[in-house]
């Protein structure tokens, strides 16, 4: 199985080395390498889900692969891959998303310049993201994080000759960034506190209360930046709309059902260990980017930006479920939402590339992603169309489509957690109001694009045609994995998804850390229960304060823990209660949302113009994204601007003055050295030399030549012997 | 007045008088004189020596050796003054100065 998941995790990695360097020799520029290393990766995914994760069918079950990778001292560093229910379903969803945007994209880049390129930077994609949904601690993810962004970066700014694109690319990194600070900080708490990066020995270090409390907190609603930053949730939504400068595949791909649910994921890995007061964070983040999000939608032209807000509005659908603590239902939602998001995106390539086409054809300089531009495109597109159908009503939640399922079970586990937390009754609030616009935009999208006649003309509507197989059958394939059949076995309950395999593989996770008891009287440290996950994370019973969710007698579950219970069998009664009353509501929600656009965009009986004009600036707020970019210029980047051009001030003026004043304070005491040297050393060595010269001069005297005057000397020498010898 | 110190007292003033003459004068041969009166002054002395205070002829044999030992001195010494006059044009031994510093 290792040895299964590491060629899964590698093969795009090789294909990635070998297609960028030597793509542009091999036949058909190297797609072959590309397309085999993530097909085979898709058999190998598909092979692991069959046999071990529907084989054994088991919530609990986990591989787990550990190696040694950094020993220093006493501290061993173990890295490794997690082959759980979890990382297998993510297997299956990454590699058959790119399988197909692969395939797509033999079509839709065909004739690129660059063609190889792109070809190498989708596996290097395939493989970083790989590596993220199969690594079993945080710094590997964080790794991989990075590594997803900088694919990101490459394919987002692929058409880098053009202006916008390296722009695009360069504001998702960086906003991406922003995010990632955070997670490092959670992450570095996290190591801190517990000494361990796994995810597995952090949530038994968190159920053995080495990290608690506001910390924990902290911990989680930093790491949840990370997602805040990868998931565009507000307020670093800003880079994904703008994204949509890379190449539809790319769009598919990336920013709609993999890299962005790289976020929805962390969340979902970490949700054992999010303090309720950072899972409300992460609740109403969620929900204020669903409404959001949607209320731009509306508003756009661009088929692309439409698709792109409302993938930013489903991705805060998916938090806002895994922070109501509807855990199943938000990584439902993540599933589904890949396979219809990237069928649409992709048929939005198909409806781009054709426009491309005829709009070439009459040498318009039309924006061929404009929808004002197209129209009536069904009976030229009849494939495109009824995937892009199928795959709209998976996303506006009409019943028997994947999408129904997901959202309604994220729209139950909201309402229930509103009905058990009266006060958070905004949630359902912001959640049903989304549903209701998605519903709106998404078949105006569709009335726009594919009803109607075509509106640059009969000239140009002749160069109009279906797209090659190539980019068709991906369509196909997504959109038959957007009905409800294929999640909802064994049990084809087309209301809920309760008895299919995917609820029962995903129960939602006990939470790790200890809670405290509100009820006095109350002595928790008779019952504890142990936590259903891996059987690793049991409760300390030491604290005479600890109590875990399920031991609670019901009669104590709503006195104690009233603000903070998740998984009571209390709530699981309302959770049943919320899910028939969402249920309804949503189909209300969703049958309005479709009748106010087939009578504005269809039958045209409501005028799109007249309540343009009388929404005014409410309209305005919609189309121009609420400003989001312009408040951010004029704040962040103008501030950033503005203390980057005061500290270049600084810099020039303060610190290098400094410097030049020490090197004129060195140059004084240089002088000062230097006359010291010169006239005082030089003086005394000169003086030493002109006493020594003195007596020399003296004694030398003395050496006349003269035999004479040495005879008076040895006489004189004589008499001073005498001298001392007699007296 | 027939005692030894009378003889040693007389040596000696020879000793002085021929020191004197070594130290003092210009000339070379007078240098050499002062040279001789030194020597003798002490064969003097040890014929003194040997008439007052012993037998044999001891002090008698050296006087004579003294004598002989002056006669070769001077000889050489004499050499040595006529190189000199010949190197300088004068007998003065002021002027063999060369070894001066």
């Amino acid at each position: 199985m290792l040895s299964l998941a590491l060629y899964i995790l590698l093969a795009p990695l090789a294909a990635f080395t070998i297609v960028i360097f030597f793509g542009r020799k091999l036949p058909r520029n190297g797609d072959f390498v590309s397309l085999f290393a993530i097909w085979s990766g898709l058999a190998a995914s598909l092979y692991l889900f069959f046999t071990q994760m529907l084989g054994h069918y088991d919530p609990n079950f986990a591989l787990n692969y550990r190696f040694d990778w950094l020993v220093w001292g006493s501290y061993t560093l173990k890295i490794g891959i997690a082959l759980d229910n979890m990382s297998m379903m993510m297997l299956v969803v990454v590699t058959l998303v790119s399988s197909l945007v692969h395939l797509f994209s033999t079509g839709y880049m065909k004739g690129d310049p660059k063609y190889h390129r792109f070809f190498a930077f989708l596996s290097f994609f395939s493989f970083s993201m790989l590596g993220l949904v199969l690594a079993d601690n945080l710094l590997v993810i964080y790794a991989f994080w990075e590594l997803v962004g900088l694919s990101s970066y490459l394919l987002i700014g692929f058409w880098h000759e053009k202006e916008a694109p390296p722009n695009a690319a360069k504001k998702a990194f960086v906003t991406n960034r922003i995010g990632d600070a955070g997670m490092l900080m959670g992450i570095l708490i996290c190591f801190g506190a517990l000494g361990t990066l796994n995810l597995v020995d952090i949530k038994s270090g968190v159920a053995a209360g080495h990290l608690t409390g506001g910390l924990l907190t902290a911990a989680g609603i930093l790491l949840f930046m990370g997602a805040v930053g990868k998931s565009a949730q507000f307020p670093l939504h800003v880079w994904l709309p703008d994204a949509m400068e890379g190449p539809t595949p790319v769009s598919a791909l990336i920013h709609a059902a993999t890299m962005v649910a790289a976020g929805v994921y962390l969340v979902a890995r970490l949700f054992p260990i999010l303090t309720p007061d950072a899972s409300l964070v992460i609740a109403y983040v969620g929900g204020f980017t669903a409404i959001f999000a949607s209320t731009i939608a509306v508003a756009q032209n661009d088929i692309k930006r439409v698709l792109a807000y409302s993938t930013v509005s489903q991705l805060g659908y998916m938090v806002m479920a895994l922070g109501a603590g509807a855990y199943m239902a938000g990584f439902f939602h993540l599933v589904t939402h890949a396979m219809f998001k990237a069928c649409l995106f992709l048929a939005s390539g198909s409806v781009i590339h054709a426009m491309h086409h005829s709009l070439h054809h009459i040498h318009s300089h039309a924006d061929p992603q404009d929808m004002r531009n197209m129209g009536g495109l069904k009976k030229y597109m009849p494939v495109t169309f009824w995937t892009f159908l199928i795959a709209t009503m998976a996303l506006a939640g009409v019943p028997f489509f994947s999408g129904f399922l997901s959202k309604d079970a994220i729209l139950g586990g909201t309402l229930a957690f509103a009905m058990e937390h009266p006060k958070h009754w905004l949630l359902p609030v912001f959640g049903f109001s989304a549903a209701g616009l998605t519903a709106f935009y998404m078949f105006r999208l569709i009335y726009l694009t594919f009803y109607g006649t075509f509106r640059p003309g009969e000239e140009a509507a002749h160069h109009l045609h279906e797209s090659p197989r190539s980019m068709t059958t991906p369509l196909i394939t997504l959109a038959t994995l957007s009905v409800f059949v294929f999640y909802a076995a064994p049990a084809f309950n087309p209301t809920t998804p309760a008895g299919g395999w995917f609820a029962t593989l995903f129960p939602t996770p006990e939470r790790a850390y200890a809670m405290e008891v509100k009820h006095e009287g109350h002595e928790g440290g008779g019952s504890n229960s142990e936590v259903t996950e891996s059987a690793e994370s049991t409760v300390g019973t030491d604290h005479s304060q600890l109590s875990t969710l399920n031991s609670e007698l019901p009669e104590h579950a709503e006195a104690v823990n009233s603000e903070h219970s998740f998984n009571s069998s209390h709530s699981a009664h309302l959770e049943h209660l919320a899910h028939n009353w969402a249920m309804l509501i949503s189909i209300l929600v969703a049958g309005l949302g479709i009748w106010v656009a087939t009578l504005a965009y269809y039958k045209w009986t409501i005028d799109p113009e007249k309540w343009r004009l009388r929404l005014g600036v409410i309209y305005r707020g919609m189309y121009n994204k609420w400003w989001s970019d312009e408040i951010y210029d004029a704040t962040a980047i103008k501030g950033t601007l503005g203390m980057s051009r005061f500290l270049a001030w600084f810099d020039g003026a303060v610190i290098d003055g400094v410097v030049n004043g020490s090197a004129v304070v060195t140059r004084g005491v240089s002088f000062v050295n230097g006359w010291f040297d010169n006239k005082v050393i030089d003086g005394l060595v000169n003086l030493t030399a002109t006493f020594v010269g003195f007596w020399g001069h003296f004694v030398r005297s003395f050496q006349t030549g003269q035999v004479q005057r040495y005879v008076l000397y040895t006489l004189a020498g004589i008499g001073i012997v005498l001298v001392i010898v007699l007296v | 007045m027939n005692n030894l110190t009378t003889y040693l007292a007389i040596s000696a003033i020879l000793f002085l008088l021929g020191l004197l003459a070594m130290m003092t004068r210009k000339n070379a041969v007078s240098v050499l004189m002062g040279v001789e009166l030194v020597l003798n002054s002490a064969g003097l002395n040890f014929v003194a020596f040997n008439r007052f205070n012993g037998g044999g002829v001891n002090g008698q044999a050296a006087a004579l050796f003294i004598m002989i030992i002056a006669a070769a001195e001077a000889a050489v010494a004499l050499a040595i003054f006529l190189n000199l006059y010949r190197l300088k044009a004068t007998a003065e031994v002021d002027k063999a100065d060369t070894l001066q510093w």
